[in-house]
């Protein structure tokens, strides 16, 4: 499947689509679960960004497209998710719980320890190397165990500040 | 990942029977255990047979509102003209609640089995499971299992799938969580049209929360009157519930006991009480969306749907959040008001504004910056916030807030004061 939705200006370069072999299979079989290709959408969009760790404008465009709906409707919808990246993050996407029950057993220690010891430094901000982003989460479901964190897709039960420096080595 | 505690004598293991055998998480494992037995029987008896069952036995929604959960399958249409679907609520992402998770990471089979029983009662050929996106490990478990059950065709005609949330606490309600199936924002809809008349995609739809599903092979293999009997105080409220406990006691995880257990036993008994040298000050318990209980109301606080309201709060999700004497009452009311305004889909104006004021004025009054009329102010803008918007989010911000001033007004009057430091600045 080709995406002539959205041509862009002679010398850019080609949009690498990323519904083709494998990924445009798996999208096939997502659409045989619902009775409409809307309902595809937050797979759909999961799979973009297992294949490229983001979702980019162009991304949104070729979702649109295959799905029948408009980019605008794509974007609301990636929007409102918090899970999906709009925009490049490190290599490892670590997302902290600082809910109440996490909290009062020291979730902001634990918050602080991992921006050292990656170097992100700042919420939000990617480690100079590139290989870490760190973001504050509310409630991952799992307040017996505090701190949760999710590293990637890994999740992590019972992290305090002192196992943050080994958990992160274990990563780089 | 290991299962971090044996069974208390105290505990009545029916759902939490299997947590920590590895191998219940197969489909042999499963049905060695007896699994899948009843599932057989269910899908050869008449479907208002397996709903009058579910009736008898008392079971309530154990997501948060608690309603019956055979009542809410008769709902559903009779006579079948349209395709039925039922959801199931694996969203769990109230503040203080992991119990869904435990299910779905020990005994899938279980939810599935349930899953498929529901199913088959409300004559739905389709099943979303819906989980958190955040919950990556129960979705590997679920997919393994759910996998394994279609290789032994033990589900008939029922088609289930699993479909991943991506970051959203509000598409708990049940129905965002259709419009999030449908591949829309997480918006709550205006009810009525109610599910059983107009779900996901337009059909006639059952959403159940993990917890009841599971708890419905246990009702078909051992009667309705043996779950009713599981009871020790209303018989509004019966079999078994598995309590999330976090925050500051010695022993947190998962706790499976009957109805009308004492919460003061399962705090100081099978939690192992607070830390040492710490009392208890405070308790939420039933999820960060229900009121605040001050010590005496905590010890002395009843375990069942009705207990919990004479005491001024709500059982809902059965997540209970200990807070000890060490700690900000301020702080973490401002806290839990960040997480509402947080997650607001924001299409409700009391609800979108409400919660962002709300945690503005808080952490104003924690940086030192407050004065007396503060206090009143969110009173007043809470009141404003409760009853007032399609769904309950904006209610859940306003409970913690009012229950905290009413219980701990002095820690706010401290800030206020200036006899305490703040610890926010501006």
């Amino acid at each position: 499947m080709s995406v002539t939705a959205h041509p862009t200006p002679a010398g850019t370069e080609e949009y690498q689509p990323v519904f083709v072999g494998a990924t445009l299979e798996a999208l096939g079989e997502i659409l045989t679960r619902y009775p409409t290709r809307q309902a595809a959408l937050l797979p759909a969009l999961w799979l973009v960004q297992g294949a490229r760790g983001w979702i980019s404008d162009r991304n949104m465009a070729e979702v649109a497209e295959v799905l029948g709906l408009t980019p605008a409707y794509v974007k609301g919808v990636v929007t409102f998710y918090t899970m999906y990246h709009q925009h490049p993050v490190g290599r490892h996407f670590v997302q902290v719980c600082t809910t109440s029950p996490c909290n009062v057993c020291g979730a902001e220690d634990v918050v602080r320890a991992l921006l050292e010891a990656t170097g992100a430094n700042e919420l939000g901000a990617t480690s100079p190397d590139g290989n870490w982003t760190v973001i504050e989460v509310e409630c991952l479901g799992a307040c017996g165990f505090a701190t949760p964190i999710l590293v990637n897709d890994d999740f992590i039960e019972s992290v305090t500040p002192d196992k943050v420096p080994d958990l992160v080595r274990k990563y780089k | 990942m290991g299962y971090p505690h044996k069974p208390h004598p105290r505990e009545t293991v029916v759902l939490s029977r299997h947590f920590g055998e590895a191998d219940a998480r197969t489909y042999k494992g499963w049905v060695k255990r007896g699994g899948y037995e009843v599932l057989a029987q269910a899908l050869a008896m008449e479907p208002g047979r397996v709903t009058d069952i579910v009736k008898e036995s008392g079971l309530r929604g154990r997501g948060g509102a608690g309603f019956p959960t055979g009542l809410k399958w008769s709902f559903m249409p009779k006579e079948k003209n349209k395709p039925h679907f039922l959801c199931v609520n694996a969203d769990e992402s109230e503040p203080g609640t992991f119990k869904d998770r435990e299910i779905m990471r020990w005994t899938p089979h279980a939810l599935l089995e349930g899953s498929a029983i529901a199913a088959h009662a409300i004559q739905a050929e389709v099943v979303y499971v819906y989980i958190r996106g955040e919950f990556t490990e129960p979705w590997d478990f679920m997919a393994r299992a759910l996998a394994e059950a279609n290789d032994a065709r033990v589900f008939g005609a029922i088609k289930i799938y699993l479909h991943r949330g991506a970051g959203a606490y509000i598409c708990g309600e049940e129905t965002a969580l259709m419009n999030s199936i449908e591949g829309k924002r997480g918006n709550p809809r205006i009810k009525p049209p109610f599910p059983a008349a107009a779900g996901v995609f337009g059909m006639p739809t059952t959403i159940n929360n993990v917890e009841t599903l599971a708890a419905v092979p246990q009702i078909l293999k051992h009667g309705a009157a043996w779950y009713k009997g599981l009871s020790l105080s209303s018989p509004k409220s019966t079999g078994t519930k598995l309590f999330s406990v976090c925050g500051h006691v010695q022993k947190p995880g998962n706790y499976e006991v009957t109805m009308g257990f004492p919460l003061k036993d399962l705090l100081y008994d099978l939690c192992g009480g607070m830390r040492p040298g710490r009392t208890l000050k405070a308790c939420i318990p039933g999820g960060s969306s229900v009121p605040i209980l001050n010590r005496e109301e905590t010890e002395s606080c009843l375990l069942d749907y009705e207990g919990v309201v004479d005491k001024g709060s709500m059982l809902g999700s059965g997540g209970v959040i200990v807070f000890d004497d060490s700690t900000d009452m301020v702080y973490q009311i401002m806290r839990l008001a960040r997480f509402y305004a947080h997650e607001s889909c924001a299409q409700c104006t009391q609800c979108r504004e409400g919660t962002a004021w709300t945690t503005k004025i808080l952490e104003r009054i924690l940086s030192g910056r407050g004065t007396t009329a503060d206090l009143d102010l969110l009173l007043d803008l809470s009141e404003n916030m409760t009853g007032k918007t399609i769904c309950v989010l904006s209610d859940s911000c306003a409970a913690p807030v009012v229950s905290g001033i009413k219980k701990f007004k002095s820690e706010f009057e401290d800030y206020i004061a200036g006899r305490r430091k703040p610890v926010m600045v501006a």
